[in-house]
């Protein structure tokens, strides 16, 4: 049997594009895993796939759009969450994710995301945060902990990164969780919990970019950044995202908001059946 | 399950934008997603107002990048959808521009231009973005674009934008300025029957058979639209027929990027729409668009009065330009005036096609209208020459 | 520094699901995620070289792997998937 053959036969085969794997991810990439656990969760839920769809932006977590079975928009850079506000407003059946980077989501896109989880536009946002622009050969990005090196950066990063779990929080967002790809089996039952619920959700994923990133800053091979995951990540649920910054000591992860507010789509629809009404009467 | 009319079928004093509006809303267009930016602001307005009434949808986005991605979302959710904007949003969103285009997505834009560059002149009407309209986004494409010249074309051309935006799925632009998005003036909409409305080519196969990005003869493809099972990926990348990405093949990047271009220009005769005044015999011909061409009108007849053979054609399309028939008319006429709010963007494409006949140029910016006179005064000269 | 689980012994623990583990050899990329996570060191490096000249995994025996299905998603190649085995009701 041929690698393709036997690739045919695996469980998941059938929520993914298989003619086109192998896919593109270097060695140790999590995006592999990410891709793994985003179409386990499908999987565990019976998503309907036709009514599914993926928007995803610029960056080598973006791929993953072209690479799941389902309605997919592979964007310009930083627009996924924008685009994916007109989908689902249009067609409100449609269960609409958006799988990005931390450069696509919250330098370029940065906007976009702040005013999506203000909104409260029901979709689940997954980030890929990888501490760099890996496609483009390792840049710095807004998630780039101090003091690392990227081409962009080749003395040392003076910015201080963002805390994204924080800023979610903050922006609106109605669920907020940090997982690493080491975490696959809890990453997988919180984007079930995300798909599940209504109204802007977000999972940050802290994920080894080896060949970039890792290699420039003398992390070792993927396997010793997932070690390091496993040394240095706590599992805190309900932790303050404001107090959750990622350092070289610590990383918390866990589910930091679980709350419920009505979404941008129950807000308009109450408002068209009370202009309806009124119409009606008037 | 909406009450409120959709048409608003009868006689209206309204506004330019406002026309606009209800010719998107004629038009089936159930989608808008837009950002306040003087002279354009009006046709947000009215359709946070009116698309509620009619079971559509409104949002105000963050910025006109954000926008543009919307209303390409929402098309490939199946809506009709339109953003409105002026210069400064119209260069935001020449990225997702490209994008529309190289994904085939059906969507209007509305840009009631104003005096550029930059901020420029926001209460002035110019017809300053004509070009950018045709090379904004980077890259080899082609676009429709079309002028209005009445709030009355406000409503209609509106609607052809929404039609042909969706037979040829590309961005379609209409080019208002600032003078007829603001002007009030009298419109008649007619009844719901009577409005022809477009719809796209749907896949005619079942999800397996179907190819997204294979075009038909008239080198459009058939559009299968999120949720109808037929799992479409959509890339800005260089794609195959698939739609998949395959961007260091260079026949793929060929034969798709010739195809958009070929797209408008071998469907050029059935884009196009200019109306002709006088041209039969004319010896001095006036081509202009949007509102300039109502001066011309004016001053073609004065110069008839005084017995000069002017004439008028008057480009409903700006893009693709009609460029057999300014040919065909250089070839016969003495000299071509063209009138332009801006420091010279459509007079170019007449110098080129009509080569070695003289073309007279008189440009008006800073937000005056050109007056009836002075364009006669050059009709005079061209005329006398 | 990686603490390399290819040579640990494999931990004896209670089968959470009866599966046939199975490698897609060619898609393995070598970065050792499973061998290293498998939470009863049931895996180990093969001697042979796969077409991208890595050493896939593979069971130390038959009876190691405990149906955990942490190596199915931990691998980011999809190379690994647990097959459910037939009961003897089936056969």
């Amino acid at each position: 049997m041929t690698a393709m053959q036997e690739f045919k036969r695996h469980p998941l085969a059938k929520y993914l594009r298989v003619e086109r794997f192998p896919h593109i991810w270097c060695a140790g990439c999590g995006d592999g895993i990410i891709l793994n656990c985003f179409v386990k969760a499908l999987d565990d839920l019976g998503i309907d796939m036709n009514k599914f769809a993926v928007v995803s932006g610029i960056g080598c977590i973006g791929r993953a759009a072209g690479y799941i079975a389902c309605d997919s928009f592979h964007t310009t850079h930083g627009r996924p969450i924008a685009l994916a506000t007109g989908v689902k407003l249009a067609n409100p059946k449609l269960t609409v994710a958006v799988i990005s980077g931390d450069g696509d989501l919250f330098a370029i896109g940065g906007n976009h995301f702040i005013h999506a989880a203000r909104r409260n536009v029901d979709m689940t946002v997954i980030c890929s945060n990888n501490f760099n622009y890996g496609m483009t050969g390792g840049q710095s990005g807004p998630t780039t902990p101090l003091g690392s090196y990227t081409t962009t950066t080749p003395y040392g990063d003076i910015e201080h990164p963002f805390n994204l779990v924080h800023l979610a929080a903050a922006a609106g967002a109605v669920y907020v969780a940090r997982w690493t790809v080491l975490h696959v089996k809890r990453l997988t039952e919180s984007i079930k919990k995300a798909l599940q619920k209504k109204g802007f959700k977000f999972i940050e994923v802290i994920s080894p970019c080896p060949e970039v990133y890792g290699r420039r800053n003398k992390l070792g091979k993927a396997v010793d950044t997932m070690m390091k995951y496993k040394q240095i990540s706590e599992i805190r649920h309900g932790y303050d995202p404001a107090k959750a910054e990622i350092t070289v000591e610590k990383i918390v992860v866990g589910e930091f908001v679980d709350i419920e507010k009505p979404t941008y789509g129950e807000l308009l629809k109450k408002q068209f059946m009370a202009v309806q009404q009124k119409l009606k009467g008037g | 399950m909406s009450m409120q009319r959709e048409v608003l079928t009868g006689k209206h004093l309204m506004q330019g934008d406002v026309a606009c509006a209800e010719g998107a809303i004629a038009a089936g267009c159930r989608f808008f997603a837009g950002y306040p930016i003087t002279p354009a602001t009006e046709i947000a307005e009215r359709m946070a107002r009116r698309m509620i009434e009619v079971g559509g949808m409104f949002v105000q986005m963050e910025d006109e990048l954000a926008s543009m991605a919307a209303i390409i979302g929402a098309s490939w959710a199946g809506a009709k959808a339109m953003t409105a904007t002026s210069g400064p949003g119209f260069s935001l969103m020449q990225e997702n521009i490209g994008l529309a285009v190289m994904t085939e997505t059906p969507c209007v834009v509305v840009n009631v231009m104003r005096g550029a560059p930059s901020t420029g002149q926001p209460t002035e009407g110019a017809q300053q973005d004509v070009m950018q309209s045709r090379w904004g986004s980077h890259g080899d494409y082609g676009v429709i674009a079309l002028a209005p010249a009445s709030v009355q074309e406000m409503f209609d051309l509106t609607i052809r934008c929404f039609n042909l935006a969706e037979v040829y799925r590309v961005p379609t632009f209409l080019l208002a300025d600032g003078f007829t998005g603001h002007l009030w003036e009298r419109v008649v909409i007619p009844s719901p029957e009577e409005i022809e409305t477009v719809q796209r080519k749907k896949p005619t196969v079942p999800p397996d058979r179907y190819i997204p990005f294979k075009p038909d003869d008239d080198l459009v493809p058939p559009m299968a639209c999120f949720g109808e099972g037929y799992r479409v990926h959509v890339t800005g990348l260089t794609h195959d027929e698939y739609g998949y990405p395959k961007t260091t093949d260079p026949q793929i990047q060929h034969k798709l990027v010739n195809r958009l271009c070929n797209k408008i220009n071998e469907n050029a005769d059935k884009i196009i729409m200019t109306h002709e005044f006088m041209l039969e015999d004319a010896e001095v011909v006036v081509i202009a668009y949007g509102i300039p061409s109502r001066s011309s009108l004016n001053a073609v007849r004065k110069a008839r009065k005084t017995g000069i053979k002017a004439g008028l054609l008057r480009l409903v399309t700006v893009w693709p330009f009609p460029e057999k028939q300014v040919e065909e008319l250089s070839n016969r006429v003495k000299a071509i005036v063209v009138p332009e709010m801006n420091c010279g963007q459509v007079v170019r494409e007449v110098e080129r096609v009509a080569k070695e006949t003289p073309v007279h140029f008189l440009s008006k910016i800073g937000g005056e209208l050109h007056s009836p006179s002075e364009i006669f005064r050059v009709i005079r000269r061209a005329a006398k020459a | 520094m990686s603490i390399s689980r290819s040579a640990a012994q494999v931990v004896k623990r209670k089968k959470l699901a009866e599966v046939e583990w199975k490698v897609i050899e060619d898609f393995c990329k070598g970065c050792n995620f499973c061998i290293e996570f498998c939470p009863v060191n049931a895996l180990e490096e093969s001697e042979k070289l796969n077409a991208k000249g890595v050493h896939p995994p593979k069971l130390k025996s038959e009876d190691a792997c405990i149906g955990c299905g942490l190596c199915e998603t931990i691998c980011p190649d999809f190379a690994i998937h647990l097959d459910k085995k037939e009961s003897e009701e089936e056969q």
